[in-house]
């Protein structure tokens, strides 16, 4: 039998390159699109090292479409999204957290019914009602629907609990109303969340299909994803490099976002998945 | 409990806007479905009227259905258990003092952040025939040719395998999140009794891990039955229905035939399933872990 301290290195050893293993099958795809991506087609089958780099595929795919306004759409959306979420959740989000009222547990468990039913599920009746608003193929009808968000609600009531209520009658104290307190005291104390709330909604709404493919029907409001759809199906021999290219520009952003601030990024979702 | 008046007007306002909102999207069209799903649909010259269960019977004879039901259980069963397995190795792997876990982490959550759109584009060259990634690998060990989305055998094996991918990093996630918690003490006064490694992650590890893992399953499950991004893109549900799920079937139904009825019907069965995940969620564990 081998001494403890051996198995002990041989068990490291073994989960280490394990974890290399199942590490470089996760990078692999993307690797190869970026591959891809970065070469011309004719390269792009043989796996030629030397092979030269080139940006043709992101020059043709961003004039074979318009891309920059499905930029600007997704942009849009995502900022309206989550200044939205960030006043509606946290208005409700303080109620349900510290004033005690006729009603409050019962609402609060109808709100975490949307925590189950996305508003993905209800699409057609929600069809019928942004079309009875009169907001068919406009960027706020993608939104609508998103922006009183369950998730956010229950997250900032969460926080807004552990807040000692001490702080909130010092600030009673000094004059500050209901929103003052709300602005001054708890606001602040929550910044931790608002970055996470604000990585995982902007993540989520940027990658977000089925709702706006059924809502747009134009250049005008497509956000990125439906574009890149659109995009990818013409069935007019574009080939695969170029699509490639298409599909990195189009998560650019959010991979070089990511890449960036990947502490913050994963502490982040760590943050919102543990409540 | 006395409540003060002024504190319940100023409540309800502040809740207002939100609940409103929620109200207009998630629980009015909630009975919306039901309601609708008793009417025939709406068509010129034959205005909606009261069928009883006729939409329902029209969509249990439905073979189609039953395809896209069938498809979605196989998904959700083949998907769920690998994408939590993966994603408890992967935060075992991440968790532990490990050469480049930085990087590793990098590599386990790109996925996540990328659009199910955008991965699907970039999985469906892999499964291309003659020259796609897989069929020039398995050219190279001389295996006979396959048309890995259009055979009816591995669609969905396919689609679900690219779910698996894009959802085990954010899993991991959560599992790192709670691996976090456990205290180190524990492990080291195991290791003194001289726990092997595995008796550590069975015996301690994997239990304090119960309530995480049910948490994801219940998300896992949830997702299972709001997929439909990347089979969209890959396959639009075929070949011949083999990878139709129930979402994408509603959008067919709802959005290419205009055949609201059916579609509300639909819906409902959808809701049905949630709401036995949530059932299932309420009896596995005390809901006061998670919500309160």
């Amino acid at each position: 039998m081998s001494p403890i301290w051996q198995q002990g290195l041989i068990t490291r050893l073994l989960s280490t390159a394990a974890a290399w293993l199942l590490g470089l099958l996760w990078l692999l795809p993307l690797l190869f699109a970026a591959w891809a991506a970065f070469h011309s087609s004719a390269n792009t089958a043989r796996l030629d090292l030397l092979a030269p780099l080139t940006l043709d595929n992101f020059a043709t795919a961003w004039s074979a479409a318009p891309f920059a306004r499905y930029f600007l759409n997704t942009a849009l959306l995502v900022t309206g999204i989550l200044v939205a979420q960030f006043i509606l959740c946290t208005l409700a989000a303080f109620a349900f957290a510290r004033l005690p009222f006729r009603g409050r547990e019962a609402l609060f468990s109808l709100v975490l019914i949307q925590l189950i039913v996305a508003p993905d599920i209800l699409l057609v009746e929600n069809y019928r009602t942004v079309k009875w608003l009169g907001l068919v193929d406009t960027l706020p009808a993608i939104a609508l629907p998103y922006l009183a968000s369950a998730f956010g609600i229950f997250l900032l009531r969460q926080t807004f609990k552990t807040i000692p209520t001490e702080l909130e009658d010092a600030a009673r104290v000094e004059g500050c109303g209901w929103l003052g307190i709300l602005w001054r005291v708890y606001v602040p104390l929550a910044k931790p969340i608002y970055l996470a709330y604000g990585l995982v909604s902007v993540s989520w709404h940027w990658n977000n299909f089925l709702w706006p493919l059924i809502i747009t029907n134009s250049v005008e409001t497509r956000p990125l994803t439906v574009g890149l759809s659109v995009f990818a199906s013409l069935d007019q021999g574009i080939d695969w490099s170029i699509i490639t290219a298409a599909t990195l520009m189009t998560s650019g952003p959010l991979l070089i976002g990511f890449l960036l601030f990947q502490r913050q990024f994963v502490q982040s979702f760590i943050r919102a998945g543990i409540r | 409990m006395t409540y003060k008046p002024q504190t319940t007007i100023t409540a309800w306002l502040l809740v207002m806007p939100a609940v409103a909102l929620l109200g207009l999207f998630t629980h009015v069209p909630i009975v919306g479905s039901i309601i609708h799903s008793f009417y025939s649909t709406d068509r010129p010259r034959r205005p909606s009227r009261f069928v009883g269960f006729d939409q329902y019977e029209a969509m249990f004879e439905d073979p189609i259905f039953w395809k896209a039901l069938t498809n979605n259980l196989i998904y959700a069963l083949g998907s769920v258990p690998f994408s939590i397995a993966i994603a408890l190795a992967m935060a075992l792997f991440v968790n532990e003092r490990m050469s480049g876990r930085g990087f590793l982490r990098l590599a386990y959550f790109t996925p996540t952040v990328m659009p199910m759109i955008a991965v699907a584009n970039i999985w469906i060259f892999f499964f291309t025939p003659d020259y796609g990634l897989i069929e020039q690998i398995s050219q190279t060990l001389h295996l006979p040719a396959h048309n890995w989305l259009g055979s009816t055998n591995t669609a969905l094996f396919c689609v679900t395998l690219v779910a698996v991918w894009k959802e085990a990093g954010f899993f991991m996630i959560f599992y790192l999140a709670a691996l976090q918690q456990i205290p180190t003490d524990l492990k080291e006064a195991a290791r003194l009794e001289g726990a092997s490694g595995w008796a550590i992650f069975s015996q301690i590890t994997f239990p304090l891990l119960m309530p995480t893992t049910l948490f994801i399953m219940i998300n896992a499950l949830i997702n299972a039955f709001r997929v439909v991004d990347h089979i969209f893109v890959m396959t639009g549900g075929g070949p011949n229905n083999a990878t139709s799920v129930l979402l994408l079937r509603l959008y067919e139904i709802g959005f290419k035939y205009f055949d609201h009825g059916q579609a509300a019907a639909l819906s409902v069965v959808l809701l049905v399933v949630l709401g036995l995940i949530a059932l299932g969620q309420f009896l596995l564990f005390d809901r006061k872990v998670h919500y309160q």
